[in-house]
């Protein structure tokens, strides 16, 4: 191992593991990049330290003058890289967090001393978008950041994660990650369709807005605008939901194998496992699934070892992208 | 041919539908899903469909989990047994 002079240093370049042996369909092998060995723990290292240095080349963050101060809605992994790398380099994070998230995401937050300001849980990330809106507007001195709509986000992964997929694994076929701000699926997804145009690209969400039941009407809906400004609806060529008790399945079937993985992980793998079974006949695949976090965020949810259908209920009212 | 299609509504779209979570319409397109829906609960139109009659932005709908916007959207053929779920657009991350 090489030695590496910050911790920020260690962002990006994750492994990429063969779980072939998890897929029912032969003519599919599966691989696995495991975000999750980001030094904050998640893929949203990479975004948090691309935005945070777009914005000190822009000069709207200074780095070294005390005092100042950044703004973010997260339902947590992009507020734990952003209070990570707010840490080291001496910037105070306030963070819009949904009442509903896992304990564990506020514990991370607080590790790094992020403020946490809370919104409400039944509005979801939906909520923590327009609480973060308003405190923006009302603190024009504070710097927001928006993963939402901050090009830094896909830039990372088009300029990162797509290139180490391309590298690792150039017979790369699909390419199956979740969708929560788009942003790994535009930039990998972008990245690796310009290398080989027959590249599919398919997005897996849960089923969040069954139990986003603090929205008024569907006019309170959010759609990312970094999705509709780079053209989300042209990349993808999938988009499928994956319930709570699939993503838990999922979850221990990849512990069988070794692999730790957060919940979102279980829902992209369920994604991969519907994509393999539609292969046509004599179609072989490589389906690279994105593993967002590690599972330590997870673990008071019970997911490896509690009774699954008490877990599933539970995950329900849980964001977990 | 228009089929028995179960549709199971969020919990925003549920005092329209008399607090149902799940409604049954017949149709044989995710079109003809919505438009039976807003005609059978009045109170849900202009949440699904625009007035030009495309899909509403901030709804997601899914055929068998699958979005039907990456399918061939309101023109998605509807079989027996499908099961359509819509879901408002929320984000995440």
């Amino acid at each position: 191992m090489a030695l590496h002079r910050s911790s920020l240093d260690l962002i990006g370049d994750t492994p990429l593991v063969e779980v072939s042996e998890l897929s029912s369909n032969p003519a599919a092998r599966l691989f696995v990049k495991l975000e999750g060995q980001n030094p904050g723990g998640s893929v949203k290292d990479r975004v948090a330290l691309a935005m945070v240095e777009d914005a000190e080349k822009a000069g709207s963050l200074r780095p070294g003058e005390p005092g100042q101060v950044l703004l973010e809605p997260s339902s947590g992994n992009t507020g734990i890289g952003l209070a990570l790398v707010c840490r080291v380099k001496g910037y105070h994070l306030k963070v819009v967090l949904p009442e509903s998230v896992s304990p564990e995401r506020r514990q991370l937050l607080e590790v790094w001393g992020a403020e946490i300001i809370e919104s409400p849980g039944a509005e979801g990330s939906n909520g923590a978008v327009r609480m973060a809106q308003a405190l923006a507007a009302a603190h024009p001195e504070w710097v927001f950041l928006y993963q939402y709509a901050n090009p830094a986000n896909p830039r990372a992964h088009y300029s990162q994660t797509g290139p180490e997929i391309w590298r690792d694994c150039p017979d790369v076929t699909h390419l199956v990650a979740g969708l929560g701000t788009s942003g790994t699926l535009l930039g990998a997804g972008r990245y690796l369709k310009e290398r080989n145009p027959a590249v599919q690209v398919w997005a897996v969400e849960p089923p969040a807005g069954e139990v986003v039941d603090g929205l008024r009407s569907l006019d309170e809906g959010y759609i990312p605008p970094i999705f509709e400004e780079l053209g989300g609806s042209e990349l993808l060529d999938r988009k499928t939901v994956v319930r709570p008790r699939e993503s838990i399945e999922w979850v221990r079937r990849l512990a069988d194998v070794g692999i730790f993985a957060g919940l979102s992980t279980g829902a992209a793998m369920a994604g991969a496992a519907r994509c393999a079974a539609q292969l046509g006949d004599g179609e072989q695949a490589a389906i690279v699934v994105i593993s967002a976090d590690g599972g330590w965020k997870y673990l008071s949810s019970g997911a490896w070892t509690g009774d699954v259908d008490e877990v599933a209920e539970r995950a329900r009212s849980t964001i977990y992208f | 041919m228009a089929v028995a299609v179960d549709v199971r509504l969020p919990t925003v779209l549920r005092p329209q539908a008399g607090g149902q979570s799940t409604v049954t319409v017949k149709a044989s397109t995710i079109g003809d899903v919505l438009r039976e829906l807003v005609s059978e609960f009045p109170g849900m139109s202009g949440q699904l469909l625009n007035e030009d009659g495309s899909l509403h932005r901030f709804v997601n709908v899914y055929v068998n989990d699958d979005d039907v916007r990456y399918l061939e959207s309101l023109d998605t053929p509807v079989k027996e047994g499908d099961e359509v779920s819509l879901l408002p657009a929320v984000a995440g991350g």
